[in-house]
């Protein structure tokens, strides 16, 4: 009886606050916009019995996916979307795997020290990190009073508002998810493997490229899609540092839900992402299986 | 082999100054006199000042605070209890489900997290207010919690509470005085996720807050939208020292606390 209660809680909390709202997601999508309130049609008219049920279901079409495709504006975001969110988690890799490799190669003594230094952005709040690039990146900023001075350039340079401010941003703010685990896997790697490539007579950068980044794979993986997943929805991001004509999906349901009150194409819109980020979050999940399966 | 090269020194360095910088210089200009936030003059705390008077801004802070102790604690205790079933309840009536639910939160990306549950709330007709807020937060940061607590379930001993249930132990009194005490390390870093990603959100809060209740983050957002001000400066410089006074507090505790379990085990053993 007591295990029954321990399951239905929780399994409940998720069900009424997880799933239905999903659902609930997927039905408007089908929906028409309508005039009303609810902002949308067909509702579900119980009291009417099953002829309101099926009244409901004949209502139900997939017209706003239609909308979708002939608007050049989304498929243009969502090509957008993930054309950002590849290269900066690329970025993001080539920034943090350094970072990571130090982090290993440092001192038994100093590690939880730096350790601390990774964490510590993390735990500071996002909004206040994204902020933190406006001062710096703006016309009248910190940067291009630095290239003024240095001479490096004669105007100052319009980085803020474009997506290049973007790209900074999203490697600024998820670097610690990907240094994380690949220094979690390079901790791990045995030192005797490296000095076995190298009495084989590996140089040491081709025992690097032979032994350790091989070896550190499941690391990567995780890293990249720590960054790649949260980045291709990303909101806060594109909108306080991105320009106007920056297309993000998830700035462009915020919109539609928001300012155009477009309840049925705003869902919409959250079903295509989310069948976007299926498949990288199956490969995800395949990925830190096996890392379980490799360590139990 | 371990071998702390140049090469490493320089990627460190270039790293953390990466990382630590815009801090710095954030919190460099909010003592900055001017309101021109790109432009040097002179010290001051001044804005500091301005912001103790900010009614809007403390209401906000007040609300974040209330919604992040009532959501990360609910969420703790639901996101043990799932941690719970997933590693020691053994198979039940659509548990794959369960589990996918349990996982599907950490990956879902915040504007469809927030749509949805915005239009739930709207669907049963709930006012949009702290309560909206409480259970959107809940619901996300369970998971969290429960990903953090099953790690620890899934590496100690079972025979620990399989002792207690031979020794008399009801299974409630097992897990009380046995597995919650082995596990609370894991239950406490869970409570403080999910109270820092409460602190944090954005995105979900703008979807579920009403009129009636503005988060800080949402006040914060709105004002920055306008451009860089040197009172958001100030509150940043004041939100970033109390993170960091409570990240290095959290990890001094922890590490005194595994060195004593160390010393424990050691002295177990010489008896």
């Amino acid at each position: 009886m007591r295990r029954l209660v321990l399951i239905a809680v929780p399994y409940l909390w998720l069900l009424a606050l997880f799933l239905i709202p999903f659902l609930i997601v997927l039905k408007i999508s089908l929906s028409d916009t309508a005039l009303a309130i609810p902002p949308y049609t067909p509702t579900l008219d119980l009291g009417a019995g099953w002829a309101g049920v099926k009244a409901f279901f004949t209502g139900l079409d997939f017209e706003n996916f239609w909308f979708l495709t002939t608007d050049e504006l989304y498929w243009k975001a969502y090509l957008s979307s993930l054309q950002i969110a590849l290269l900066s988690t690329i970025m993001t890799l080539m920034v943090g795997y350094p970072i990571a490799y130090g982090m290993a190669q440092a001192r038994d003594e100093w590690r939880p020290t730096l350790m601390l230094l990774v964490i510590l952005p993390f735990w500071t709040s996002f909004l206040i990190r994204v902020y933190a690039w406006m001062g710096i990146l703006s016309r009248e900023g910190l940067l291009n009073q630095f290239l003024l001075w240095t001479g490096v350039t004669n105007e100052p340079l319009t980085i803020l508002n474009t997506d290049t401010a973007v790209y900074i941003g999203i490697v600024y703010t998820y670097l610690p998810f990907m240094v994380l685990p690949i220094y979690a896997a390079l901790e791990k790697l045995d030192e005797s493997l490296l000095e076995a490539a190298e009495d084989l007579g590996c140089s040491r950068a081709s025992a690097f490229w032979l032994v350790t980044v091989p070896l550190s794979k499941s690391g990567i993986i995780a890293g990249c899609f720590l960054v790649f997943i949260p980045a291709l929805g990303e909101f806060v991001i594109p909108s306080l540092l991105g320009g106007s004509q920056t297309l993000m999906i998830g700035k462009v349901l915020w919109e539609e839900f928001f300012n155009n009150r477009d309840w049925p194409v705003a869902s919409a819109v959250a079903v295509i992402l989310l069948l976007i980020l299926i498949i990288p979050i199956i490969l995800f999940q395949r990925n830190e299986q096996k890392q379980r399966e490799a360590e139990g | 082999m371990r071998r702390f090269t140049w090469f490493n020194a320089t990627s460190l360095t270039l790293g953390f100054a990466f990382l630590y910088i815009p801090m710095i210089i954030l919190i460099i200009y909010s003592f900055n006199a001017s309101k021109l936030v790109t432009v040097w003059a002179g010290f001051s705390t001044r804005w500091y000042g301005e912001l103790l008077q900010n009614e809007a801004f403390l209401s906000a802070a007040w609300v974040t605070i209330k919604v992040a102790v009532a959501s990360s604690t609910i969420a703790t205790v639901l996101g043990t209890m799932a941690a719970y079933i997933l590693i020691r309840g053994g198979r039940f009536w659509g548990r794959t489900l369960f589990s996918g639910m349990i996982y599907a939160p950490l990956v879902m990306p915040e504007v469809i997290t927030g749509l949805s549950l915005l239009l739930l709330f709207i669907g049963i007709g709930l006012d949009r207010g702290i309560l909206t807020i409480v259970l959107a937060h809940t619901t996300f940061s369970m998971c969290f919690v429960s990903v953090v607590v099953s790690s620890r379930l899934v590496n100690f001993d079972r025979s620990l509470e399989e002792a207690a249930l031979d020794l008399g132990c009801s299974p409630f009194e097992a897990f009380r005085l046995v597995t919650l005490p082995i596990i609370a390390p894991a239950v406490i870093s869970g409570w403080l996720l999910a109270f820092t990603l409460s602190l944090d959100d954005l995105v979900i809060a703008s979807f579920t807050a009403g009129p009636s209740a503005t988060t800080l983050p949402i006040k914060i957002f709105s004002s920055i939208r306008l451009g860089v001000s040197p009172e958001i400066n100030a509150l940043s410089t004041i939100l970033i020292v109390i993170v960091t006074i409570g990240v290095i507090t959290a990890s001094l505790v922890s590490k005194r606390a595994s060195l004593r379990m160390q010393a424990e085990e050691r002295a177990a053993v010489r008896n």
